[in-house]
């Protein structure tokens, strides 16, 4: 399954948030959005997974989804939004049970996703008893769970250590290639934009409007640190991102 | 600054409270010393205080006599009766606030004109509506209690983090899971900390309401023994009365220590 954005605009009340936004998910391939703070790359994920309509423009499905999914577009969020007073086997049923899933039919599933998450000693733990990286990797199974054709992902390695990220960011790539699914995955983190994506765009200051859409030959599998063609690339999108910035500072001088 | 090491001082207790037991007992028992030692020495007049010994002896009595049972049996079902309506409703009617804009919009300044009205001040009213029996003592605890509670509930609603309920959405749940399985549970801790208050009054009221028009009850002992001057039996009536606050404040501890488990 597909998405495509045609023209997409939006705007909180009379500030404009994104301005014609034209892009293509393809199926199977990771999109990384990168863009300075407050440019809207949250807001296009929402507009993305239907959680809020764009004022102009449109999202599109194109195709539908694989069959056994049940949540076709699927959010990993920042702050993983687990349910306290829910187990990390009921923070997974909880997605479930509306489908009609229970009992040994939801076990099954719900550990396969922990196991793929390596999350397999922690099945009754509260969220309250995990660390983050371990939160974020239970919010990682939820998703696993309900089969999505399309994984949105906003920052979510951004509450968590540089360690604890690497490492999640290695455990995303063996999920990846182990069943590669679509995502759309905003961030912050350049690195992460260059290691994990099959094509990058880079948004421009508020109004986010679409700057660059960069597409990364490498497979993801054959990405090392140090790689002078991935270092170039993060080079080229620091500046661009600087770029933006200084741009951003100087319109507050001019006010 | 001399150059010898010292150990960081320690910045970080308090702020988090811990179970200590028997400290409540202690209180209570050293405040009883106080004014047992107090009335027997002398600079307390019996006319101001009575004596605890004496009260407990009143107290022993009275359950010997059996009349504390009939006393009590009869304030618990009132007050058990008008507070489990008035907080069933209050939750209902609470979370319903919380959830739809409409009824926000409708009740919000209703309740807000009830809450500050003395209930007792409508004890005739209620006479009239449910007759001198138990029918008006039910009412008048139940709206005493129902204010309260649908003033926390909804409160307690409008607190759950938007992000789980927004995590529900982008999961396909349907409304009914969202609210039984995310708003409520989310809501709890609120609602429980708000039932405290509304039983406080519930007992407050229970009282006003035997005070009028009862034979019997905790409230109607304490009134009878108040014309009197009977201090003894006053103060007996007003511990059962804390008794009870002490009991109801207890079994919401007890159900917030099972229901939150899972709170930090
Ligand atoms: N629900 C909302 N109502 C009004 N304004 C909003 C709302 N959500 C976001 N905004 C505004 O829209 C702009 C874009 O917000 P958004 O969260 O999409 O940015 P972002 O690129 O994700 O930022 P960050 O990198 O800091 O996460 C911000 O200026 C924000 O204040
Ligand atoms: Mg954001």
């Amino acid at each position: 399954m597909d998405l495509t954005l045609d023209r997409v605009t939006h705007r909180y009340g009379d500030m404009p948030v994104l301005k014609d936004i034209s892009l293509r998910i393809p199926a199977g391939r990771i999109l990384c959005v990168i863009g300075p703070s407050g440019c809207g790359k949250s807001t296009l994920l929402r507009l993305i997974g239907g959680l809020e309509r764009p004022d102009e423009g449109q999202v599109l499905q194109l195709g539908t989804p694989p069959p056994g999914c049940l949540n076709p577009l699927t959010y990993v969020f920042q702050d993983f939004a687990l349910l306290p007073w829910r187990s990390v086997a009921g923070n997974i049923s909880l997605v479930l049970e509306d489908h009609g899933i229970r009992g040994p039919a939801a076990e099954t599933i719900i550990d396969d996703v922990l196991a793929r998450t390596k999350l397999n000693d922690f099945h009754n733990a509260l969220p309250r008893q995990l660390s983050g990286g371990m939160k974020q990797r239970v919010a990682i199974a939820r998703a696993l769970a309900v089969n999505p054709a399309v994984m949105l992902l906003d920052e979510p390695l951004s509450a968590l250590d540089a360690q604890t990220r690497e490492l999640l960011m290695e455990d995303l790539v063996a999920l990846w290639e182990r069943a590669p699914f679509t995502g759309v995955y905003v961030t912050h983190n350049l690195a992460e934009a260059v290691r994990l994506g099959h094509s990058i765009a880079v948004l421009s200051r508020r109004p986010g409007q679409l700057r660059e859409l960069i597409d990364v030959d490498v497979p993801l599998a054959d990405r090392q640190p140090g790689d002078p063609q991935l270092e170039a690339l993060q080079a080229r999108l620091w500046q661009l991102m600087k770029d933006e910035a200084m741009a951003a500072d100087q319109e507050l001088l001019d006010v | 600054m001399s150059d010898a090491a010292r150990p960081v001082p320690f910045r970080g207790g308090g702020f988090r409270p811990v179970a200590k037991r028997g400290a409540g007992l202690a209180v209570f028992v050293a405040l009883l010393a106080l004014m047992e030692w107090g009335t027997r020495v002398g600079w307390i007049s019996n006319l101001t205080l009575p004596r605890p010994s004496d009260v407990a002896t009143t107290l022993i009595d009275l359950a010997r006599s059996g009349l504390l049972w009939t006393h009590l049996s009869l304030s618990l079902s009132r007050l058990l009766a008008g507070s489990v309506l008035g907080i069933t409703t209050g939750i209902g009617v609470g979370v319903a606030i919380g959830l739809f804009s409409y009824v926000r919009a409708g009740l919000i300044p209703l309740v807000a004109a009830l809450f500050p009205i003395p209930k007792i001040a409508l004890l005739p009213l209620f006479v009239i509506w449910f007759g001198i029996d138990e029918g008006s003592k039910y009412a008048l605890i139940a709206l005493g209690t129902f204010t309260p509670t649908v003033v926390s509930t909804y409160g307690a609603v409008d607190n759950v983090d938007r992000t789980l309920i927004r995590m529900g959405q982008s999961f396909g749940l349907s409304w009914a899971s969202i609210v039984r399985k995310i708003v409520l549970p989310g809501a709890l801790p609120g609602i429980l900390s708000g039932l405290r208050v509304s039983i406080a009054i519930g007992i407050i009221l229970l009282v006003a309401a035997e005070m009028l028009g009862a034979e019997y009850g905790i409230g109607a002992y304490i009134l009878q023994a108040g014309s009197l001057y009977d201090l003894e039996r006053l103060f007996a009536g007003v511990v059962i009365l804390s008794a009870l606050g002490v009991l109801s404040s207890w079994l919401i501890g007890l159900a917030e220590k099972r229901l939150l488990r899972w709170r930090v």
